[in-house]
């Protein structure tokens, strides 16, 4: 058998210009959590945010978020050059507080959420989320 | 609780016989003396119920040669830790004599000798063998399959996976779990599980689009056995779309889902179950993590990893098994239940060494069946091999130095790129290699072998990438592979240093001159996961290359410099 040049191919998505190296939290990413915080304190628990560790698609990642007795929920995509995602905000009728929703995700980054309490208080979870050209399965 | 000597008798029965002789005069004969088929089985039946598992056989009907990984590092907490540890190591953990059947089915030293003197391992008539004693022993055995069976051979790609889906079925699972199937494309995959006499199980499979359970594919099943209500949760292998080609099943979504499987946990408590095993496709550290993440899990029967342990790893309240890979190894898990729990476990992971275990001639039959319109094409011998050709190892394997030769000659080009799959049964020197043999390291359903240009700073970029998801100290990032091999380039890799940093020293080896970030080289590689890939099939491009070469040698490779291990 005999193969030649012609055989070439072009390696298509494999080539896309894919940060691969983890992007760290943005200053603008600190300004938006200081300015929906008030600068108050962040506690680290009462928030849940469920994210994959290894996004199957860097382009749609499906997160949720669930704070009990949130009135709002800030999700932020640290590492993207527009960092602010959504905040969700909750009446007082709300069954629940949690909301799901897809991200686009500039490259490997945490994704973060801040809960706003009904009591004024704040708490934050976030989630290291790792974008990949993948390829080498066992 | 557990012991040794269930496994360990086997071993102490030979050494005995043998003496400590050395190496490399094993008489095949003495060596099958040594050994029975009643040994190999002997299992003191325990408690009130039996688990069966078998995992990652990657379509080996047949029984096989295979090498275990010499090099095998773990990372974080799990650096030096089972299943990382190999060779004496390993045999010094478990108490294995040198040259002993256990220390040729575990470990990877003097396999050559040890292969002459032991034989083959695996072929599913003999595993169909032991299960029938199992299930003599304890009728109601539950047979679990761990996924990673309808791929990796000829017959398996030319049939789809359906000659491997016919025998299984002639063993009569009870339940099984997935990753390589999806390969076969999700149409296909769903035309096969529809039919299945048995269950389908993945609590992680969802459906991609609403992110929401699967509905072909449950999350678990229910078994009355020995008066307990045994709950049997699937687990898939989390990274099947990054991993491999998320075009051919797009249908489909993964992921680890630890807070699903907690949750699942809870439902089947809810519902009565006494006891709570998983059917892993994780990998065995991700299982390991999982296990102290999520509560109320019994037994993980793990896979993907290809690792074999002779014992149960316990993290906090659950137990680990690790059933080996290519058909080479059963896993029989008795367990004492009662009162709602878990009160004990005895385990045996039993070696199917081929010339000691009986065929059971009914399987035997149905793998001739599924072999006989291709014979012609399997048995056709291409040349021959002076060298151990094995594939497991982080770094490099002789059958992937092999093959990325191939890539280089057969595909004129400057750099080689073989992936890090951990499947694929090894020859020994003297040994003819078949058609058979190459597509058992080559066959996929994605295996066409590209040619193109890459610069030396997206080189990096994927070496890095792959490290990454070897290396990265928390397992949930951990894909479960081995390093990509590469051929005609050498470099240095730090494991311990973070993604970016860990790859250095990158060298072209015709010439020794360091990869240039800016200049472009000509890259061969295959297995690529983007869609619309051309270029021969690997098979064609490896069959090439051995013609040509007559007879395969294969010289050491030391162009990986491993820093950190």
């Amino acid at each position: 058998m005999e193969f030649s040049r012609r055989d070439t191919f072009a390696l298509g998505a494999g080539a896309v210009a894919l940060t691969m190296l983890p992007i760290s939290a943005s200053a603008a990413a600190e300004d938006a959590i200081a300015e929906f915080t008030g600068g108050a304190e962040v506690a680290n628990t009462g928030v849940t945010l469920t994210a994959p560790e290894i996004a199957e698609n860097g382009n749609t990642v499906p997160i949720s978020v669930d704070a009990p007795g949130a009135t709002a929920i800030m999700v932020l995509a640290a590492g993207n050059p527009t960092p602010g995602v959504a905040t969700f905000n909750f009446g007082p009728l709300a069954a629940a507080q949690s909301a799901s929703t897809r991200i686009r995700l500039a490259g490997t980054q945490d994704v973060i959420a801040v809960a706003k309490m009904a009591d004024g208080s704040f708490a934050q979870a976030s989630s290291t989320v790792k974008v990949t050209i993948g390829g080498c399965g066992g | 609780m557990i012991s040794r000597r269930d496994f360990l008798q086997v071993s102490m029965a030979a050494s005995a016989l043998l003496g400590s002789s050395g190496f490399g005069n094993w008489a095949r004969l003495a060596a099958q003396q040594s050994l029975t088929q009643d040994q190999l089985l002997q299992f003191d039946t325990f408690g009130n119920i039996s688990l069966i598992h078998v995992t990652d056989i990657h379509g080996q009907l047949k029984p096989i040669y295979f090498r275990e990984p010499e090099i095998n590092i773990g990372v974080g907490d799990n650096r030096g830790a089972v299943p990382h540890i190999t060779g004496a190591d390993f045999r010094r953990a478990y108490g294995i004599e040198d040259g002993s059947p256990s220390a040729y089915a575990l470990t990877y030293d003097d396999f050559a000798s040890l292969a002459k003197g032991y034989g083959r391992v695996g072929g599913l008539d003999r595993m169909s063998t032991v299960i029938n004693a199992i299930r003599a022993d304890r009728p109601d055995a539950l047979l679990l399959d761990g996924g990673d069976t309808w791929h990796g051979s000829y017959t398996c790609y030319h049939t789809e996976g359906q000659d491997m889906v016919n025998v299984m079925n002639a063993l009569k699972p009870d339940a099984m779990t997935f990753h390589w199937e999806f390969t076969l494309g999700s149409d296909r995959v769903a035309e096969i599980v529809e039919g299945l006499p048995f269950a389908a199980l993945g609590q992680n499979i969802f459906d991609a689009e609403w992110d929401e359970p699967a509905e072909l594919f449950k999350p678990y099943k229910f078994f009355d056995r020995g008066g307990a209500k045994v709950a049997v949760i699937g687990q898939a292998f989390p990274y099947m779309p990054i991993a491999n080609p998320g075009w051919m099943f797009p249908e489909y979504s993964f992921g680890i889902r630890d807070e699903n499987m907690q949750a699942m946990v809870d439902e089947v408590r809810g519902m009565g179950a006494d006891v709570v095993v998983v059917l892993s496709h994780n990998g065995f550290d991700v299982d390991k993590k999982m296990a102290s993440v999520v509560t109320g899990i019994d037994v993980i029967l793990s896979g993907h990893t290809h690792d074999a342990l002779p014992e149960p790893v316990q993290v906090g309240q659950t137990f680990i098994i690790a059933s080996g890979s290519n058909g080479k190894f059963v896993s029989r898990v008795d367990l004492d239940v009662r009162d709602g729990r878990m009160m004990g476990i005895r385990h045996k992971l039993i070696p199917i060494f081929a010339d000691v275990i009986a065929p059971d001639p009914v399987v035997t039959k149905i793998i001739d069946e599924q072999r006989a319109p291709y014979l012609d094409q399997l048995t056709e011998v291409i040349g021959q091999t002076d060298s151990v050709l094995y594939r497991r190892g982080n770094f490099n394997g002789s059958w992937d130095d092999l093959i990325c030769d191939a890539l280089l000659t057969e595909r004129d080009a400057d750099i080689a790129m073989s992936p890090g799959v951990r499947w694929g049964p090894s020859l020994i020197p003297g040994d003819d290699i078949t058609r058979e043999d190459i597509f058992g390291v080559t066959s996929m359903s994605y295996g066409k072998a590209y040619r193109t240009e890459m610069t030396g700073e997206f080189i990096k970029i994927i070496l890095e990438d792959v490290a990454d998801n070897i290396f990265n100290p928390d397992p949930y990032y951990q894909q479960g592979g081995d390093m990509v091999r590469i051929g005609g380039m050498g470099y240095r890799i730090d494991i311990n240093k973070p993604q970016g940093e860990r790859i250095t020293e990158m060298t072209l080896l015709k010439n020794g001159e360091a990869i240039d970030p800016a200049k472009t080289y000509v890259v061969a590689g295959w297995a690529s996961v983007n869609e619309g890939t051309e270029g021969p099939q690997i098979w064609d491009v490896v069959e090439s290359h051995i013609r040509n070469q007559g007879t395969v040698t294969v010289a050491p490779n030391n162009s990986v410099k491993v820093i950190g291990a």
